[in-house]
């Protein structure tokens, strides 16, 4: 880390706590999975080659103009119904002018004064079940912006860099920024807040399907402010907008961490500087941005190449009626549905694994096997590699995993194997399976000779069976498993064993 | 007029700031009568034909190829534009 | 010199349709007229290398039994603003200079499609801005009537190639009067359409709200048949209006019958009163409403009291836009880059870019724009500048609720030198008082030859406003007129203009 202020005290949260009140809000961008991008017929795609998913809109080429998705109206008004917002009966985009190269035309298309949807409100239920009610401001259509790759330098960071490259890809994907209100009295809770806060929004977009919401891809990306103001003090504190927070954990730490880093600023008599931090995932610290200035003059206006965004109240009806449950009452339906106590319940929605468990089910598994994969084995890899499970691995490929554990193709330990391959992004498990060679061995034929081969090396252990020292069979069934790299029914190869002692 | 040249990423000289001072003062002079007319009850119009939800199908459409993403630009390296060093934050 | 280049486009065609003259031969009659009297002119950037092939697939197509287009064969100038696909666009400036354009703008597909064939890219001022054609990054453009005086602006090179016979048809694009300033003061037609009506798509923007492509021709006729082929909706361009156009050849045709005249009602505005004008600026414009009236027509006092702040306005509003459509010249994706000495930076390679690579009046125009955009100063400015374009409006419709057209004189004075004003930019602003209450309201527009000023012998234009969407009546009245006043004349005004490249 290059270009940091040294490493700055902190002060313990519950000390920060007592002195301090923490308000905090919350912008969060979420990635709409339409076809195509916001202002063109260009694919919205992800990982493709640089440069590639391109229509003269995305580069700001001369002469080009942009035209609105009607797609991505209907999205944003349907996300907007969800969060309780007023829908505005005429909304429209602006320019927001500023330069910087990862923007194709050096404006971005956002809406300004007249958002899409406005005043709604959001309930998070926390670890323990209390709800908390958040205050939405706005939530407002704009474009994405292309990706910068800083390359020389020691650090790929932006600070020491030779030169960037840019690739305008992700420049025009279809955005809805959520903006909340101030959220008062979150007290020694604002880091669960934080996170159960992004953890609902992304909830809300998943069981809409208006966004892939993975937020290691930036299909989710939360932007926390906070500040603190003294006990008794009407006047709020100066705050700091942290970006690139990109997991759920990461908002909660955040959150904690900048609280208890202004705190020993304020205690010590220090101003806060009212500046975007960075999060850094790897330190778990953030780092000052630039300063807020009179260079952040974006200059807005109404956008002379689009038209206002006048939904019709047939339309906003229509979304209404198709809008899914609300996520407090969705979790209490599906507690009761698959049957789960309270504790294995707050398991799943505290990992943010609500939406995983549920597609698990629909593919197939049975609720107690979705759990236990989720918040099992797939939660136990996405800690150790400081990623989200939702991240990982496809739903739909851990409901196949267990079919074929169900159908005793794959053992328990194989399975964790082909977990691994699908996580490496070797293919589906019957891909990886394949690949690796992983199935159980169910070929009797190929067991008996193994087992006839290990008999040979232990003439002993028959007589030893058919004596009523049955134990003895082990060794055989050890040498078998061996033999055969583990891809056997232990089972299977144990009853055949005693087949051939006449003991069966 | 320097913090202008900012905002508007132009270098402007010292002698083109001084030029540019004294003939957009003229014009500013001329044009400020705009407000002499422009009353609160009077609404803004910003498109001179007014047309409402204009929009386009969430349909796939043609693309650019990569070259001619790439055929204008300045500076390119492994398919992607190249630019130098960018002072201050990511974003 | 063929005589081929004094035919009218439709005369033109008319041969290329009989097979009595080839569009090979047409095409090189009129790239030899380049040849003889560009050198003199410069109303070309760019001469196009596949004119000839282009006129040779047509004449194959023709030959071939192919049912083509009214205007198939015949060739066509196209202003450098509007991008094309086998020639550079610059849009005047040197920051795009050899910039190649991966599509075509729209009017240049269809022109293709209807068989017209590119000679070439016209000369014109930088990003259109001027009256003048003075602010070309290559070069002015001389009036081919005097080579020491402004062939109008920003459309200079297309008035100027119809006008000295380069080309029968030409493109033009008209944000403030940059097609009708410019057929005022040589003698041609150029007409803007009702704001929509034309594509916006592929011409480099200058002022979104307020550009339009048109016509610039010799004749009214061949005015509509060039609309005819470039207009009508495309999904490309939002603003772009979904009406069904009527012909506007035939409105043409039709109006040159004469009948119009009889019983249409004619507003001249109060508040542009003749002191206004260059003498014989008047005259000529009170002897063309005369001719009208001594046919029938009736020629109404109009009062348009907020047309006095239509230059304010414009000088706020185009700026503003304009500020934010050439924030994409940034040296990043394409165009001029130049690197400062010293350590360069991203920000410092923009800014030198975009010192190096704009003239002067784009500067002053950008900073301009960026001063009413900025914050404290928006509704001073740019919100102020959108009310007067209401009461603008507003005046329009209260005059056409009592005439059909409007009639102003095209310009206040007829061609200036070269030079003359290109230090003191508010009086070249001052120019453009009569055609930029069009462009603020949207309404259409049409300039055409009212006679020669008898003080300099220059060309002078009158021009006819209609509601918007009513482009086909200024077709209708102004054949109507250039019939009369070609009859009184014993031919057409551009046969006392100073015969250029050797006699016939
Ligand atoms: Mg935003
Ligand atoms: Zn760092």
């Amino acid at each position: 880390m290059a270009m940091h202020e040294k490493a700055p005290q902190l002060m313990d949260f519950d000390t920060a706590l007592e002195l301090f009140e923490p308000v905090l809000g919350f912008e969060v961008h979420v990635e709409l999975n339409t076809n195509t991008k916001m202002f063109s017929a260009a694919p919205n795609s992800f990982g493709r080659e640089p440069n590639s998913d391109l229509a003269p809109v995305d580069l700001g080429l001369p002469g080009s103009l942009p035209v609105v998705n009607e797609q991505a109206v209907k999205y944003s008004i349907s996300l907007g119904l969800a969060l309780g917002c007023q829908i505005a009966p005429s909304s429209r985009f602006a320019r927001k002018n500023y330069f910087y190269p990862d923007l194709g035309k050096n404006y971005q298309i956002s809406q300004y004064d007249e958002p899409i949807a406005f005043e709604g409100s959001v309930e998070v239920e926390l670890a323990d079940g209390t709800r908390v009610v958040v205050p939405i401001e706005r939530a407002h259509m704009e474009e994405d912006a292309g990706k910068l790759t800083h390359v020389g330098g020691s650090t790929g960071r932006i600070q020491g860099a030779e030169y960037s490259l840019v690739d305008y890809n992700r420049a025009g994907v279809p955005l809805v920024e959520i903006v909340t209100k101030p959220i008062y009295g979150a007290e020694h809770r604002a880091p669960e807040i934080a996170k159960a806060y992004v953890q609902t929004i992304r909830d809300i977009v998943l069981s809409l399907g208006i966004s892939d919401a993975k937020m290691e891809r930036g299909n989710l990306r939360c932007d926390a402010n906070v500040s603190l103001r003294p006990r008794g003090q009407e006047k709020l504190g100066t705050r700091t907008e942290t970006k690139n927070v990109n997991s759920m954990r990461s908002v909660e730490r955040a959150v904690r961490y900048e609280i208890r880093r202004q705190a020993a600023i304020l205690a010590a008599g220090g101003a806060i500087t009212q500046e975007t931090r960075h999060w850094h995932e790897d330190t778990g610290t953030t780092s000052p941005g630039r300063p807020k200035s009179d260079a952040d003059d974006y200059r807005y206006f109404p956008e002379p190449d689009l038209l206002p965004v006048v939904p019709s109240a047939e339309l906003i009806d229509e979304l209404r009626a198709a809008l899914p449950e609300p996520p407090a009452e969705r979790r209490r339906r599906l507690k009761a549905e698959w049957g789960f106590s309270d504790l294995e319940f707050q398991d799943v929605a505290n990992g943010g694994l609500l939406a995983e468990v549920s597609a698990t089910i629909e593919a197939g598994a049975t609720p107690a096997a979705a759990r236990k994969w989720w918040t099992g084995e797939i939660s136990r890899i996405a800690n150790a590699q400081g990623r989200e499970a939702s991240d990982l691995v496809a739903p739909v490929d851990v409901a196949s995993l267990q079919t074929l554990i169900d159908a005793g193709t794959l053992t328990d330990k194989l399975a964790r194997q082909v977990l691994e391959g699908v996580i490496l992004g070797e293919g589906t498990p019957q891909e990886v399976i394949d690949q690796r060679g992983l199935a159980v061995v169910s070929d009797d034929g190929a067991l008996v000779s193994a087992i006839d081969e290990a008999l040979a090396a232990q003439p002993d252990v028959l007589e030893k069976i058919r004596d009523g020292k049955v134990q003895a069979a082990g060794a055989v069934i050890g040498a078998v498993m061996k033999a055969m790299k583990g891809q056997a029914d232990a089972a299977r190869v144990r009853e055949l064993v005693l087949q051939r002692a006449g003991q069966v | 007029m320097r913090h202008l040249g900012v905002l508007a990423r132009i270098q402007l000289s010292d002698e083109e700031i001084e030029r540019l001072t004294g003939q957009l003062d003229v014009i500013v002079d001329n044009i400020a009568k705009v407000s002499e007319v422009a009353t609160p009850d009077v609404p803004a119009t910003s498109h001179p034909i007014p047309l409402q939800n204009v929009y386009r199908p969430d349909v796939v459409g043609e693309t650019l190829t990569l070259a001619q993403a790439l055929q204008n630009a300045p500076d390119a390296y492994d398919g992607r534009f190249r630019v130098t060093a960018i002072l201050g934050e990511e974003q | 010199m063929s005589e081929l280049i004094r035919l009218s486009a439709a005369d033109l065609a008319a041969k290329l349709a009989s097979g009595e003259v080839s569009s090979v031969e047409a095409t090189q009659a009129h790239l030899d007229r380049i040849a003889a009297v560009d050198a003199d002119i410069h109303a070309f950037l760019h001469v196009s290398d596949h004119a000839l092939d282009i006129a040779a697939d047509i004449d194959r197509r023709r030959a071939a039994g192919e049912e083509l287009g009214p205007v198939a064969g015949v060739p066509l100038a196209i202003k450098d603003v509007l991008v094309t696909t086998d020639m550079p666009s610059t849009s005047g400036s040197r920051i795009l200079e050899n910039y190649m354009s991966p599509f075509d703008a729209t009017v240049v597909a269809r022109a293709r499609a209807a068989g017209l064939v590119p000679l070439g890219k016209t000369n014109m001022d930088e990003f259109a801005m001027g009256s003048s054609t003075e602010h070309s990054a290559y070069g002015a453009t001389h009036n081919p009537w005097d080579l020491d005086r402004i062939p109008g602006g920003s459309g200079g090179g297309s008035a100027a190639a119809v006008a000295a016979f380069e080309a029968p048809l030409a493109l033009g694009s008209d944000t403030g009067g940059s097609i009708r300033q410019p057929a005022h003061v040589t003698g041609t037609v150029g007409l803007k359409p009702t704001y929509g009506a034309v594509s916006r798509y592929g011409a480099i923007a200058l002022a979104s709200s307020l550009d339009q492509v048109g016509p610039v021709t010799r004749t009214v006729l061949d005015a509509g048949l060039l609309h005819d082929v470039i207009g009508g909706h495309d999904p490309r361009d939002s603003t772009s209006l979904t009406d069904v156009w009527p012909s506007f050849a035939d409105a043409a045709r039709e109006g040159a019958r004469g009948d119009v005249l009889r019983g249409l009602r004619v507003g001249v505005i109060t508040e542009l009163p003749d002191s206004g004008f260059q003498r014989g600026v008047s005259a000529s414009f009170r002897a063309a409403l005369a001719s009208m009236e001594a046919q029938g027509a009736e020629i109404v006092e109009i009062s348009a009291p907020h047309f006095e702040f239509g230059v304010a306005a414009y000088y706020l509003i185009l700026p503003a836009e304009a500020s934010s459509n050439l924030a994409k010249f940034d040296s990043v994706r394409f165009g001029l880059r130049v690197t400062p000495p010293g350590t360069p930076t991203v920000e410092s390679v923009m800014a030198a870019t975009r010192d190096a690579g704009f003239g002067d009046e784009v500067k002053r125009r950008i900073i301009l724009g960026t001063y009413a955009l900025s914050a404290g100063y928006y509704d001073a400015y740019y919100g102020s500048a959108q009310k007067v374009r209401t009461l603008i409006q507003r005046d329009f419709d209260a005059a056409f609720a009592q005439v059909d057209v409007l009639a102003t004189p095209s310009a206040p004075t007829t061609a200036f030198r070269l030079g003359e004003k290109i230090d003191d930019p508010m009086q070249m602003y001052l120019n453009d008082v009569t055609t930029i209450p069009a462009n603020l309201a949207g309404v259409p527009g049409i300039s055409v030859p009212s006679g020669l000023a008898e003080e300099d012998g220059l060309p002078v234009g009158i021009q006819f406003l209609a509601p918007a969407r009513q482009d086909a009546l200024l077709y209708r009245v102004g054949a109507a007129l250039e019939a009369l006043l070609v009859d009184s004349w014993g031919g057409p005004l551009l046969d006392r203009a100073p015969v250029r490249g050797g006699a016939l």
